[in-house]
């Protein structure tokens, strides 16, 4: 696919990511507001931190009471994915001078991954200014306004739980977890850390709840055997990027005729394992062969 | 109005900074041994349904105890998964959520916990 083409698409597709960053960093505005965060302290959370679920779990966390240094083990936690998108895009972007790949991980989340590794995929090399469109001009910007629009709405509704405000949390979680659940490990991790969060808030207190589910759900999950796991997309490759950066993120798959086109000498795979088919192949940490990567081993 | 969560969200900022830039800066860490990757994977459904399943199922009255509490809103984020997992679609499952609610609330089945 040439530049121009692949760019085209790239805007498409931006286009849905920003309009879905714009419903959410609403939403986030409001359930910030709720929570009794100012406007300034909501629009801090998402300029400086930029991480959707961990700001909407910090929410929860401050609504709870919990400690800043549980909110601070847990956002770690939360965010500990970005690391292996990260991994997933190093060899794409090792031309890119140090400083502006410092500025890149900052606006490195779920949706600018999954818009920039379907770019540089399509074109089969680099495109700096593909990535600055889908973390910027797709998801930063919108994310933002939405964000402020949102808190500052929040402050005009008299009584915001008369109109579901309230309910608008546990239910972006609840379906944030459903993106993330790719297999049956997930599945009982998100189960057993329900289970074990409500238990302990009972017997201890919720925010201490929150920590133990967060911290023992998983424990539960890898109980279940890996071959058993049925993991449909694993974390850091595409497919998981593509579930994660709900509401209506998904990415269509590639044509074909992309394959054929361009023969993907870079990187080696065939176009089902582009497109993340049921046949699709599984390099590295990440599914993102980069150039001169394509021999990555699977650690599964 | 009140700016003291700023900090917060700059230490935020400096937990998560690292998981993002590790692998662009430092490409030679891009390896992480296969047991903590398992573990984060599973890091973000735990900690998400944990705390839906706290704000939904745990409300602490006024003298701090905690009760188990069942309502409407079990219903909503039901259907908001449900909305969810069908569609891929989370705003028209938080509009589902939502709708459940403001519906129950003002026909009288449903009052606020």
């Amino acid at each position: 696919m040439t530049l121009a083409a692949s760019r085209r698409r790239l805007l498409v597709e931006s286009l849905g990511i920003a309009v879905s960053a714009i419903g959410f960093g609403f939403v986030y505005g409001l359930s910030a507001h709720d929570a009794g965060f100012s406007p300034i302290e909501a629009m801090a959370m998402s300029v400086i931190v930029f991480a959707g679920a961990a700001q909407f779990a910090a929410v929860g966390y401050v609504a709870g009471g919990l400690p800043w240094i549980g909110v601070l083990v847990l956002t770690g936690l939360l965010n500990a994915r970005h690391l292996l998108y990260s991994a997933s895009l190093a060899p794409w972007l090792q031309e890119v001078p140090r400083p502006r790949r410092a500025v890149m991980a900052h606006l490195l989340t779920d949706e600018a991954f999954a818009l920039s590794i379907a770019h540089f995929r399509r074109l089969g090399r680099t495109d700096e200014r593909g990535y600055w469109i889908g973390a910027i001009v797709a998801t930063f910007i919108p994310w933002n306004l939405a964000t402020l629009a949102g808190v500052l709405v929040g402050g005009s509704i008299p009584d915001p739980n008369q109109f579901g405000v309230d309910i608008i949390f546990p239910a972006a979680m609840i379906g944030l977890a459903v993106g993330l659940i790719t297999g049956r490990r997930e599945l009982v991790a998100a189960i057993a850390g329900g289970g074990i969060a409500v238990v302990v808030a009972l017997l201890v207190s919720p925010a201490i709840g929150i920590v133990a589910g967060g911290v023992m759900g998983p424990a539960v999950g890898l109980l279940v055997p890996a071959a058993e796991s049925h993991e449909t997309a694993p974390l850091g490759s595409s497919e998981s990027a593509e579930r994660y950066a709900m509401p209506g993120a998904h990415l269509d798959a590639e044509p074909e005729a992309d394959a054929g086109e361009h023969g993907t000498a870079e990187s080696g795979e065939s176009g089902a394992a582009r497109s993340g088919g049921p046949e699709a192949a599984r390099p590295g940490v990440p599914d993102a062969a980069g150039p001169g990567q394509g021999d990555r081993q699977d650690p599964r | 109005m009140s700016t003291s969560l700023i900090l917060l969200a700059v230490l935020m900022f400096a937990v998560t900074y690292p998981s993002r830039a590790l692998g662009l800066l430092a490409p030679a860490l891009d390896r992480l041994p296969r047991g903590a990757i398992d573990y984060l994977q599973l890091v973000g459904p735990a900690v998400l349904t944990a705390l839906a399943a706290v704000a939904v199922m745990v409300v602490t009255d006024e003298s701090g105890a905690s009760r188990f509490y069942i309502g409407v809103e079990w219903v909503a984020v039901l259907a908001c998964l449900v909305v969810t997992a069908w569609r891929r679609n989370l705003l028209l499952g938080l509009i589902a959520a939502v709708a459940i609610v403001v519906v129950a609330r003002a026909t009288g089945l449903a009052a606020l916990p």
